[in-house]
């Protein structure tokens, strides 16, 4: 099995590859969206969790920094784009110009919760970061008086889609007699972006910088004294986890048109933490497949849940939603129990040591 | 040249060092010069200060008095990080690799200080990024090469034989590119044939021009492979110079034993 994928010898393997992996991506949403609209707006929703547990894998995976305050930066993302596209100021700047925005802004709050940070580790590290989180969502949620910046609890609404020379990822097209929704546009966009995003990802673990932080993560001091400079490194990996952050929750604010104070709670950094944990600290594709997971078993449950003790006990015996839940944990556990280092096995990582051994020779 | 200065062309001095912490007095005015191009030992009974004087030498603890001067300018108050990019690098008596790197990855790792590909050079990956990147790694790879562990490049540092992980230290300081490099107990736990491939290694280190401040208990390999020596004890400078002299040095045996038992330290 190994040697079938192994295709450094087989450039055509490669590309057959990639094509059926393009066709696939490709025609997903129309196959979801026979199942049921919902499905493409839980895959949407799952990609932009990979953003976030891919951004969260930096500071966490590669250096190591343990951080329970992440969705702060999404929460900031998404704030940015709201404010700067709703009637809530009546500002209208397209897409293309909130996001890089957001995301540098994201960038900025990463900067200022890593600057108090830096001789912090471990647990200590966590109840800061944990404290920061709930800062930003404090804020979120009082910053309606004395003036009305982010009109507290109630949230913002009436947030505008994606527009591009006005095609708007807002509304129905039709499309060769298919009806091309709102959440298939909003697909393709977050695909491209996931992509790109992963090889930007995979791109600095393999680099000069990369190296650095997994120094910083196996010993700080031995990283010091080989002229790392730490301090920088670890800003730079709160900087560039928090944009990611950033741009996650600007997508998340256009494809939802309303966002609150809500959706940046504590349980949503420790999910997006869950899924890098699970997925595989530090291994890109890893943490992938664990947002993946983490983002459909509780969805698939709470379709499959009702239905399955009905047919089981002719009743619905445990309130759904709760057992859904209960589902949920349980799988969690025995997850880890059964991968403890993750999800992807490390055969991914012993690919990259024998790519190595050649070079050696 | 800014660094020979001095007819003995002294790499690093070091002026009335001092350090304590709290009410102990961990280094108390210790001077010394090291050579360019010489092994300068370090020795001293247990809790002598020995790896307090090099934590205070690569800045990992901030002095409280005295100074270093290293090639001819001061070394005063800087991080650990910047130490190394002077051009000192140093291994640790309890080794510190990443062990969840691979034996390469550890020594690429060295090369950090004298490479400089940025975020967005590590992101767009454009041809200068990706030349630095195969430089990277040719080199890490005649390093390991160098210290006789490139058979294990592919094996995670903490898989690696007790004396292989001491080499591969070195390899990794090595790819720092110092002028000095500081060695703490490298030969501690190593059999009498890892000793002697260790002697050797260090003294093709030093024949390709690289000075080496060395701590080490092994008196056996201190006395073959040192020029001179500094004896350190209860913080204080003992004795200074060369190791055959240091060695007969009554106040030197008596810290070693407590006593003035008479001791062939060749033996020990």
């Amino acid at each position: 099995m190994h040697a079938f994928f192994d295709t450094r010898d087989r450039p055509a393997l490669v590309w057959a590859g990639l094509t059926l992996v393009a066709a696939a991506l490709i025609a997903l949403p129309w196959v979801l969206a026979g199942i049921g609209t919902a499905w493409v707006r839980i895959t949407n929703l799952a990609v932009l969790y990979c953003f976030l547990a891919l951004g969260l894998n930096i500071v966490v995976g590669f250096a190591g920094l343990l951080d329970l305050g992440y969705i702060a930066f999404y929460g900031v993302g998404a704030y940015v784009y709201a404010l700067l596209a709703s009637p809530q100021f009546g500002i209208h700047l397209p897409f293309w110009v909130i996001l890089p925005l957001g995301a540098f802004l994201a960038c900025i709050f990463g900067m200022l919760l890593g600057a108090p940070t830096l001789k912090l580790r471990g647990d200590y590290l966590a109840i800061v970061t944990l404290g920061f989180g709930e800062i930003v969502r404090i804020f979120l949620n009082n910053l309606s008086t004395p003036f009305n910046l982010t009109n507290g609890p109630q949230g913002i609404t009436l947030i505008d889609p994606f527009r591009l020379d006005g095609f708007s990822f807002a509304g129905t097209q039709h499309v060769f007699g298919q009806a091309l929704t709102s959440p298939i546009k909003y697909y393709y966009f977050l695909v491209i972006v996931l992509l790109l995003v992963i090889v930007v990802n995979v791109r600095l673990q393999n680099s000069r910088i990369g190296r650095a932080w997994e120094a910083i993560r196996e010993d700080e001091v031995a990283a010091r004294a080989m002229g790392i400079n730490t301090r920088n490194m670890k800003l730079l990996a709160y900087a560039m986890g928090a944009s990611f952050g950033g741009i996650a929750g600007g997508m998340f604010s256009a494809m939802q048109g309303f966002i609150s104070p809500e959706s940046f709670v504590l349980v949503e950094s420790i999910m997006v933490l869950s899924m890098v944990v699970l997925g595989g600290m530090g291994n890109v594709f890893g943490v992938v497949v664990g947002a993946l997971m983490l983002s459909y078993i509780p969805e698939v449950l709470r379709y499959t849940v009702g239905p399955a003790q009905m047919a089981v006990f002719g009743r619905t015996l445990i309130d759904p939603e709760v057992f859904r839940m209960l589902l949920f944990g349980l799988a969690l556990v025995l997850m880890m129990l059964f991968r403890p280092a993750g999800i992807v096995p490390s055969a991914l990582r012993k690919r990259e040591l024998e790519q190595v051994a050649a070079d050696v020779g | 040249m800014s660094g020979d200065t001095g007819a003995a062309g002294e790499l690093l001095v070091a002026r009335d060092i001092g350090k304590r912490f709290g009410g102990v007095a961990a280094l108390t005015d210790v001077s010394f010069s090291i050579r360019r191009g010489e092994i300068y030992g370090l020795i001293g009974p247990n809790g002598a200060g020995k790896t307090s004087l090099f934590n205070v030498l690569t800045g990992i603890y901030t002095k409280d008095s005295g100074t270093f001067v290293f090639d001819g300018s001061p070394l005063d108050d800087l991080k650990p990080n910047e130490v190394a990019e002077r051009g000192i690098a140093r291994t640790f008596q309890n080794i510190r690799l990443f062990a969840n790197l691979s034996a390469l990855e550890n020594v690429m790792v060295g090369r950090h200080v004298r490479t400089k590909a940025t975020v967005v050079g590590a992101i767009f990956r454009g041809p200068r990024t990706r030349e630095e990147e195969r430089a990277i790694r040719r080199r890490s790879i005649e390093l390991l090469d160098y210290v006789g562990v490139k058979r294990r490049a592919n094996d995670l540092a903490k898989h690696l034989a007790y004396g292989d992980q001491r080499r591969l230290e070195i390899a990794r300081a090595l790819a720092t590119e110092p002028r000095l490099l500081a060695l703490d107990e490298p030969a501690a736990g190593m059999n009498a044939t890892e000793t002697a491939g260790l002697r050797s290694l260090l003294e093709s280190i030093r024949g390709d021009g690289t000075t080496i401040l060395l701590i080490e208990h092994d008196m056996k390999l201190v006395m073959s492979v040192c020029d001179r020596v500094l004896v350190l004890d209860y913080g204080r400078k003992l004795a200074e110079g060369p190791a055959a002299e240091v060695q007969k040095n009554e106040r030197v045996i008596a810290a070693y034993l407590g006593g003035d038992v008479s001791l062939n330290l060749k033996g020990a």
